[in-house]
């Protein structure tokens, strides 16, 4: 990547609802690899969350350890983030979810990061439905130590040294299906055409929704052989649909065809219109879900878009009901009895 | 020549786990404290649900000793299992109750104790129909017994019992009917009262009675808690039920009936301690329990936080280790792993509760001190401690109290400074300015990292700039050394060349140790150390005294080795004074390791 970025921006930038353009989006200067396909994932989630005029200090940005884990840095500059430790954003995100319930909260991992160390923790976020947003950056293999495999590479996949993997992969998506997961998509990095729809529709989702983006490593797993590099991605990618997210109050301006597609409403009246979805896809219907996506690794393709939602997802603050003020906006005046209640306490225990 | 021994003498509650025989044994306890006289309950329980051994002990104590003490004067046995063992643990002249529906076995009959036996179990299956009733009150019959034996009140146990059954109270009339069952039972067939007596006195005053886990978790709700986040493990699974106890009757909105405040009961300690972690670094108080082995997992986290700055509350109810050890007995052992905890430089800030009173304020301080100070605070307290009742001091809450959040910047705030540094040390205490997430649209954000990083929050690989922010911690570090609780001493001034050290639940025996050494010819100076790091009276204390035997219940002297270690104390005038068996240390054992090290001919007797 380049290290010196301009700090001009064309005066006409377009501006979203909170008067600010991307720029006010943006954040460090990358130092991943030049055409690391987390850079155009980070440009996603950038422009995303302008086109949903979200404002940046309402977001909370969290990773984990690794490469996928580094790109918070490169987005969302004036939102607060936490690089945790490896394999642990997961919990982190459930304690600053605990603790505010009203921001955003935009977590981002790796293959490394959660189909390995952190697949306690993946596993049990997704239990929880915390309302977050989880994206897998997933290149199938482990970028800060030099490549080697990581439990999402192919079995057969060939490393830049030429060897095969032996072993079986996980597959993230199928992984969260089966967890319950109330919105699960998958992506690649190099379709943003689709993959900032999806991004846009997660923050929407008042849930866990996990997009598990294929990201190809440039720099160790781009070779022939491998089934993570930009070659093979490109061959074998199989949308279910078209993705485009309908916020509300854009509803009337856009123009589509009755009948022409599946609109999926969400719980705040906003929808996502799905064109050209797939037959054997029905997003309401997990089932069908995890059978397109086993159909598909059988003919070794990489099925995209949206594959599941459930549109009535509460979230674990529903579960354990929890104030609708967040929990750390409450005073000492909700929070501690005082003396005259503990005096109370003293005697029931004389 | 015999002696009546009043209030001044042990019981000992020999049962099977699983039995009921817990409630039964604490209405004998509770039935002496509401006599007015000291008491000491420790229940001695397995790692195990239904079946096994377990024993509750009751020492009666006018003095008001409260530390465990070795010697059963009476043993009440409704355990075959253990039968053998129990007959030998009683005192010479002693009293052993059992259950006599089966005749007790020769090999088990002790010419020098007396023995009572009850038919406990001809006598329930006689008078209760119900099979659970038949088990249960067993153990209220023999209850009954000892009040006519050793001259309990029984309107105190009536009393107790109405208490207990509030709201269910046709279970009141069964339970007054067992305890008449083997008072009765006492009054037709033996001698009463014995030579073990009880008499009311006047002497707990306004005290208490809990379980320090309790406190804990009520110390948390007056401390503002609102996230908790935890994995079961004992023996501190009770501090967050206590606080969702508490929780339930106090924190709950009235208009909604929704919480004020979120419990997550985490998949492992490492997801507990991130939770904690997470919901500091975004303005909710937030803590965790847990136990030694919940420690060892919760390292990587400690690091961060003390690293990375975020405060941090952990009770750590400690039990004997290494590894799993014995999950269900006490020890003082996680000291140097808390004290460190965590890979490259770190220092963690300790707290050492040695009463509930102190669970209950220390745990609500340690909020407070955990953001000021920005960073993890590790209550140290004990099985011992955590899952027995103590008679304790009542619980203080000053309503003039106010939270301290520590340097916490506002949006107003933000408008008004030059420039935020996270990482800036403006006032020159090496505490640092934070902000929480959400406060200023465009001003106050920082990226929270564990990798080096400048001033600024920015990633750094300057080695400079990385033993910068070292130093400042360790500038901080000395901060806490003055914020922290400082120990108390005993004395104004120094009147001994030996100083006496401790900490925790060894403070009930030491005192006890403290007070009958004083009757001989050796005086000593004491000091209870409440936290870490160590102040300049610590460091005093030991410099000015010849000897100082460091009291705790440990095989490796950890308190010991951390003052050598911060202080440059000389390791020989630290005396090491050790108990680590499980069971909580005796005044008896102090004395005699104390008196050892003081007269060596006395050691080289023993030595042969």
């Amino acid at each position: 990547m380049t290290y010196i970025r301009s700090q001009f921006r064309h005066p006409g930038l377009p501006k979203n609802d909170l008067g600010y353009t991307t720029k006010e989006y943006e954040g460090a200067i990358s130092t991943l690899c030049a055409g690391c396909g987390h850079d155009s994932i980070s440009g996603s989630i950038i422009q995303a969350c302008f086109e949903m005029s979200i404002a940046p200090h309402r977001i909370a940005k969290l990773s984990g350890i690794g490469c996928s884990s580094k790109t918070p840095t490169y987005f969302l500059g004036h939102s607060h983030g936490f690089n945790s430790v490896h394999g642990r954003m997961p919990s982190v995100a459930t304690g600053a979810n605990m603790a505010n319930r009203d921001l955003l909260y935009m977590g981002v991992s790796g293959d490394g990061d959660s189909a390995s160390i952190g697949m306690g923790q993946f596993v049990h976020v997704i239990r929880r439905n915390l309302n977050m947003v989880y994206i897998v950056m997933n290149n199938g293999c482990y970028g800060l130590t030099k490549g080697q495999d990581s439990a999402t590479a192919d079995a057969g996949s060939k490393s830049k040294k030429g060897v095969a993997n032996p072993f079986q992969p996980i597959d993230m998506a199928g992984l969260a299906l089966e967890l319950g997961a109330s919105f699960v998509a998958q992506s690649f990095s190099g379709d943003k055409e689709q993959l900032i729809p999806l991004i846009k529709a997660a923050i929407d989702h008042p849930g866990f929704a996990f997009i598990n983006v294929i990201s190809p490593c440039v720099t160790f797993n781009n070779n022939p052989g491998s089934t993570k590099s930009y070659d093979y991605v490109r061959e074998h990618v199989e949308a279910t649909a078209t993705v485009d997210f309908v916020p509300l109050k854009k509803e009337i301006t856009t123009s589509y065809q009755k009948g022409t597609g599946t609109d999926i409403k969400m719980h705040d009246g906003s929808y996502i219109h799905l064109e050209k979805l797939a037959d054997d896809l029905d997003p309401y219907d997990r089932l069908s879900a995890m059978n397109a996506l086993q159909n598909a690794r059988n003919k070794n393709e990489i099925l995209t878009g949206l594959l599941y939602i459930n549109p009535e997802s509460t979230d674990l603050h529903h579960t354990i009901q929890t104030s609708d003020r967040p929990l750390n906006t409450l005073g000492q005046e909700e929070l501690c009895p005082g003396s005259g209640v503990l005096e109370g306490i003293n005697g029931e225990l004389r | 020549m015999h002696q009546d021994k009043v209030n001044d003498f042990v019981v000992r509650f020999a049962n099977v786990n699983g039995t009921g025989s817990a409630s039964a044994n604490y209405l004998f306890a509770k039935a002496v404290f509401r006599m007015g006289i000291p008491v000491t309950p420790k229940n001695i329980f397995p790692s195990n649900i239904q079946g096994l051994p377990t024993w509750y002990d009751v020492r009666v104590s006018e003095k008001g000793y409260l530390g465990r003490r070795e010697g059963v004067d009476f043993m009440v046995s409704v355990n075959p299992q253990s039968m053998p063992d129990d007959v030998r643990s009683v005192k010479e002249g002693g009293y052993f109750l059992y259950d006599s529906t089966k005749k007790l076995h020769p090999e088990l009959i002790r010419e020098d104790v007396n023995y009572i036996g009850i038919p406990l179990m001809e006598i329930c299956n006689r008078e209760f129909t119900d099979p659970r009733q038949r088990q249960l009150f067993k153990n209220i019959v023999y209850v009954g017994a000892l009040a006519q034996l050793l001259g309990i009140e029984f309107s105190v146990l009536e009393t107790l019992l109405a208490e207990q059954f509030n709201g269910k109270e046709k279970l009141i009339a069964p339970n007054i009917k067992a305890l008449k069952l083997g008072a009765q039972y006492i009054l037709d067939n033996y001698n009463y009262p014995i030579d073990l007596k009880l008499e009311r006195r006047d002497l707990i005053g306004d005290k208490i009675m809990i379980d320090g886990n309790a406190a804990c978790g009520l110390g948390a709700v007056y401390g503002g808690a609102t996230v908790v986040a935890w994995y079961p493990i004992t023996p501190s699974t009770s501090v967050v039920e206590a606080f969702e106890g508490y929780a339930k009757k106090m924190r709950i909105d009235k208009e909604t009936g929704k919480h004020n405040y979120a419990i997550v009961q985490a998949e492992d300690e490492l997801a507990a301690i991130g939770m904690v972690i997470g919901a500091n670094w975004n303005g909710a108080r937030s803590f965790t329990a847990t136990s030694g082995p919940g420690l060892s997992l919760m390292n990587e986290f400690l690091g961060l936080a003390y690293f990375a700055e975020i405060p941090t509350v952990l009770i750590d109810v400690q039990r004997t280790g290494p590894s799993t050890g014995m999950p269900t007995r006490t020890q003082q052992s996680d000291i140097l792993l808390a004290a460190y905890a965590s890979h490259g430089d770190t220092k963690q800030v300790l707290l050492f509760p040695s009463d509930p009173k102190e669970c209950f304020e220390m745990t609500a301080d340690a909020f407070d001190l955990a953001e000021l100070l920005q960073t993890p605070i590790i209550m140290m307290t004990d099985l011992d401690l955590g899952m027995n009742d103590h008679l304790s001091e009542p619980f203080v809450w000053d309503d003039k109290r106010k939270y301290n959040r520590g340097k916490v910047l506002n949006a107003q705030q933000l408008e008004e400074i030059p420039h935020f540094g996270r990482y800036l040390d403006v006032d020159g205490d090496g505490i640092t300015y934070r902000t929480i997430p959400g406060t200023h649209p465009t001003k106050g954000s920082f990226f929270t990292r564990g990798t080096s990083r400048d001033e600024f929050a920015a990633y750094t690989e300057d080695g400079d700039v990385y033993a910068r922010n070292m130093d400042r911690l360790l500038k901080k570090w000395d901060t806490a050394k003055d914020t922290v609780p400082g120990p108390y001493l005993y004395q104004k001034e120094n009147k001994s060349p030996y100083g006496v050290l401790f900490f925790g639940t060894s403070t009930y025996s030491a005192e006890e140790a403290m007070d009958l050494m004083s009757q001989g010819n050796v005086s000593f100076d004491a000091m209870r150390i409440k936290a870490f790091p160590f102040n300049k009276t610590v460091e005093d204390f030991i410099n000015t005294h010849e000897k100082v035997f460091v009291i705790e219940q440990n095989r490796d002297a950890q308190l010991r080795t951390l003052l050598v270690n911060e202080l440059d104390a000389s390791p020989q005038k630290l005396i090491r004074v050790l108990n680590y068996n499980g069971m909580p240390i005796t005044a008896d054992n102090i004395i005699t390791q104390i008196s050892k090290s003081l007269s060596p001919a006395k050691k080289l007797i023993y030595h042969q």
